[in-house]
C-alpha cells in the first residue's frame, strides 16, 4: 500500500469517529498546550528579568556587606561615606560610584500622601545606572555635600502627589522634613519585583540626617571595562575588608546575577515543562487505550482487508498512522491553544509570556513521538490478527 | 493447463483449551479455470474451514496445498497476502463491506494493496460495478443499498483484481430467494469468462446447478 493511501485511510477512520477522535486527542491537546504555555511563561519571565538586570546599565558591580551564599543571613551594613571615598580612589573615578541608603517613608504634598521608597544617593546615580529624567534636573554634587533638601520623584510618586500639575519647584515632606522637588523620572514600571516609580531620590547626606545614621546600605560601581571587572571587585572588597576587619563584603556582577537567576528560572521552566510532559504522557496512554478499543471494534474490517490482500504490515501502518495522526493533530490544536493561552496571560496579567519556536518544535515532535510509541502496541496487535478469526467475528 | 488450487490430503485441527478439534481430516480436491464447484454439508462439517484454506487465509496443519502453483507451507504472511490478492476473490455470507465507504471505494479496496494508482482504481471499480449492474449505485454506501445490491458490490470487489478463483461461502444465505437467484445468475455468468467458482451452500437446488458437487461430513468429503 502506498503511503499517501495509508494516510487517507487513517484520516477517513478518524473522520468516521469524529467525536471519539476529538476526545482521544484531548489529553494530547491539553498536554501540548500546557507545555507551550508554561514554557512561554518561564521564558517570558526569564527574558523580562534579564532585560531588567541589563537595564541597570552595563559593567555594573554591586557591593554589599555579607557573604552572597545560600543560607547566610543578610548583614547589617557598617559602611559609611568614608568607605565610599576609599572605594572611589580604588576605582579612580568618583563619577563611577553610586551609593544608596533606602527607607520606606510617607511623602506628603498638601493633603495628598504617597508611600515612597526614599533613596539617599549621590549625584552619580544616573550615570552609574540607566535612569532618565522626565522633567527638571537631577541632584548635584553640591546638593550632596551640603545635604540640601531637594528631591527627584519617581513617575508614580509625582502622579500621586501632584496629579497633572508640574511638581517642579513645589514642596513635599518626607518624614516631616520639607524637600523641594527639582526633577521627576521617566516611568520605569516594575523591575525585579520592585515598583521603581515609587522611588524618591534625595542626597545621601540628607537621608542620613533624616534617618539619624552615618551608614549606607550598599555601593554600586560602573566598571571602566568588562575584562577587569572581577579584579576591580576583588580590590574593592579587599579595601573594605581592611577598613572593617570584622565584616564580610561581596561584589557581584550583572553576569553573576543573570547566571544565578537564569539557573533558577531554567530549572523552574524545566520542572514546569516536565509536569506538562507528564500530562502529555497520560494523553499518550489514552491514545493507546482508544486505539486498542478501535482495533477490537474493527476486527471485521481488519479481517476483510487481509482477505483482499493487506499484509500484516499494511494493517499495522494503517493503525500506527491513525495514532500518529491523532496525536499530531492534537499537538497542533494544543499548540494553538497554548499560544492563545500564553498571549492572553501576557496581555491580561502581569506575568510575561514569550512563545518560543523550540517549545513548539519540541511539543510537536513529542506529540508525534507519543503517537508512535503508544500506537505501536495497538498497531502490532491489529497487524497480527488472524484473518480467519477476524472474519468469523460478528 | 495447471489447476489454480490443488489440495492433497489436507487437514486442519484447532486447539481449544488443550482439546484438539479436527475441523478437516484429509481432504483432496483441485480447482481449475472454468470450474463450477458446489460444496454442501451440514453446519459444522468443515465447509468454511476448507474455504479459508483454499483461499490462503489459513494453512493446513497437514497435507499439501498449492495455490497458484505455490506451496502455502513455504510462504510468509506477506506472500500469502499477495496470493490472496492476485489469485483469489472472496464473497462472504455477510458481505463484509466497509461501512461509511462508497460502493466504488469498497470495490477498489483490493487494488489499494496492489499499489494501483487512485485513478486507475476508480476506473476499474466503476467498470466492475457496471458489470454487476450497479453503475447507478457507485457513490452509495452499504447502508443505502439492499442486501442483493451489497452482495453484488462484494462480488465486484472480488473480481476487481481479475482472480482465477472466486470463493463464495453461502453468498445467498442472507438474501431472499429472488435476490439470491439474481446473485447466483451473476456468479454463473463469470464461469463462462473462465473464472473458477467454489460455492458453499446448503440449498440442494443451488448445488444441483453446479458442474461438480462435493458433500462434506465431519471434516471429510463423502
Ligand atoms: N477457530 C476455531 N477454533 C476451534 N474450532 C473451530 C474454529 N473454527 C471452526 N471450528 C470448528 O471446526 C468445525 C468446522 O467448522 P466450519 O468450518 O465453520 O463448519 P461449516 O462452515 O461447515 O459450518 C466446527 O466443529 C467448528 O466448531
Ligand atoms: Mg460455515
Amino acid at each position: 500500500m502506498r503511503v499517501a493511501e495509508a494516510w487517507r485511510v487513517a484520516l477517513d477512520a478518524l473522520r468516521a469517529n469524529r467525536l471519539r477522535s476529538l476526545l482521544t486527542m484531548l489529553g494530547v491537546v491539553i498536554g501540548v498546550a500546557a507545555v507551550v504555555a508554561l514554557v512561554a511563561i518561564g521564558t517570558g519571565t526569564k527574558r523580562q528579568i534579564e532585560s531588567q538586570v541589563e537595564g541597570l546599565g552595563s559593567n555594573l558591580l554591586i557591593v554589599v556587606p555579607g557573604r552572597l551564599e545560600a543560607g547566610s543571613a543578610p548583614s547589617v551594613s557598617t559602611m559609611s561615606l568614608d568607605d565610599v571615598d576609599a572605594v572611589s580612589r580604588v576605582v579612580g573615578d568618583r563619577s563611577r560610584v553610586a551609593v544608596t541608603i533606602a527607607s520606606g517613608e510617607t511623602a506628603r504634598a498638601g493633603s495628598r500622601t504617597a508611600f515612597v521608597s526614599m533613596q539617599g544617593v549621590l549625584e552619580t546615580t544616573p550615570t552609574v545606572f540607566v535612569r532618565r529624567l522626565d522633567r527638571g534636573a537631577y541632584l548635584t554634587r553640591s546638593d550632596v555635600s551640603t545635604a540640601r533638601r531637594v528631591a527627584v520623584l519617581g513617575a508614580g510618586v509625582a502622579g500621586q502627589l501632584f496629579g497633572d500639575r508640574d511638581p517642579i519647584g513645589r514642596q513635599i515632606t518626607i518624614g516631616g522634613v520639607r524637600f523641594r522637588v527639582i526633577g521627576t523620572f521617566e516611568p520605569l514600571g516594575q523591575s525585579l519585583g520592585v515598583d521603581r516609580d515609587s522611588e524618591v531620590h534625595i542626597p545621601v547626606t540628607a537621608a542620613q540626617r533624616l534617618l539619624g545614621t552615618d551608614r549606607i546600605d550598599g555601593l554600586a560601581i560602573r566598571a571602566p571595562d568588562r575584562d577587569r571587572i572581577d579584579t576591580l571587585g576583588a580590590d574593592i572588597v579587599g579595601t573594605l575588608t581592611e577598613r572593617h576587619p570584622d565584616t564580610d563584603f561581596s561584589a557581584v556582577t550583572q553576569q553573576q546575577i543573570l547566571g544565578v537567576l537564569g539557573d533558577i528560572l531554567g530549572v523552574l521552566t524545566g520542572v514546569l515543562a516536565a509536569i506538562a510532559g507528564i500530562s502529555l504522557l497520560v494523553g499518550g496512554v489514552g491514545v493507546s487505550n482508544i486505539m486498542l478499543v478501535s482495533v477490537r471494534e474493527r476486527t471485521r474490517e481488519i479481517g476483510l482487508r487481509k482477505a483482499v490482500g493487506a499484509r500484516p504490515r499494511d494493517i499495522g501502518v494503517q493503525f500506527l498512522l491513525e495514532a500518529v495522526l491523532l496525536t499530531t493533530l492534537g499537538g497542533v490544536l494544543g499548540m494553538a491553544l497554548g499560544i492563545t493561552a500564553a498571549l492572553l496571560v501576557d496581555r491580561l496579567s502581569p506575568v510575561p509570556a514569550a512563545v518560543t519556536w523550540w517549545s513548539l518544535a519540541l511539543a510537536f515532535g513529542v506529540s508525534a513521538a507519543v503517537g508512535i510509541i503508544f500506537g505501536v502496541l495497538p498497531a502490532q496487535r491489529a497487524g497480527r490478527l488472524d484473518p480467519v478469526v477476524a472474519l468469523r467475528t460478528e | 493447463m495447471t489447476a489454480a488450487i490443488v489440495a492433497d490430503d489436507i487437514s486442519r485441527t484447532y486447539e481449544l483449551d488443550g482439546v484438539t478439534v479436527p475441523a478437516l481430516r484429509g481432504v483432496s480436491l483441485s480447482v481449475a479455470a472454468g470450474d463450477y464447484l458446489a460444496i454442501v454439508g451440514t453446519s459444522g462439517s468443515g465447509k468454511s474451514t476448507l474455504m479459508h484454506l483454499l483461499g490462503g487465509l489459513d494453512r493446513p496443519t497437514a497435507g499439501t496445498l498449492l495455490i497458484g502453483g505455490r506451496d502455502v507451507s513455504t510462504l510468509s504472511p506477506p506472500e500469502m497476502a499477495r496470493l490472496r490478492n492476485e489469485v483469489i476473490g472472496f464473497v462472504f455470507q455477510s458481505f463484509h463491506l466497509l461501512p461509511r465507504t462508497t460502493a466504488r471505494d469498497n470495490v477498489a479496496l483490493p487494488l489499494v494493496y496492489r499499489g494501483t494508482g487512485r485513478r486507475e482504481r476508480r476506473e476499474r471499480a466503476a467498470e466492475l460495478l457496471a458489470r454487476v449492474g450497479l453503475a447507478h449505485r457507485i457513490d452509495h454506501r452499504p447502508n443505502q443499498m439492499s442486501g442483493g445490491e451489497q452482495q453484488r458490490v462484494a462480488i465486484a470487489r472480488a473480481l476487481v483484481t481479475g482472480p482465477s478463483v472466486l470463493l463464495a461461502d453461502e453468498p445467498t444465505g442472507n438474501l431472499d430467494s429472488a435476490t439470491g437467484e439474481s446473485v447466483l445468475t451473476l456468479l454463473e455468468s463469470l464461469v463462462a469468462d473462465g473464472v473458477a467458482i467454489v460455492l458453499v451452500t446448503h440449498d440442494r437446488d443451488v448445488a444441483a446447478r453446479a458442474h461438480r458437487r462435493i458433500e462434506m461430513r465431519d471434516g471429510l468429503i463423502v
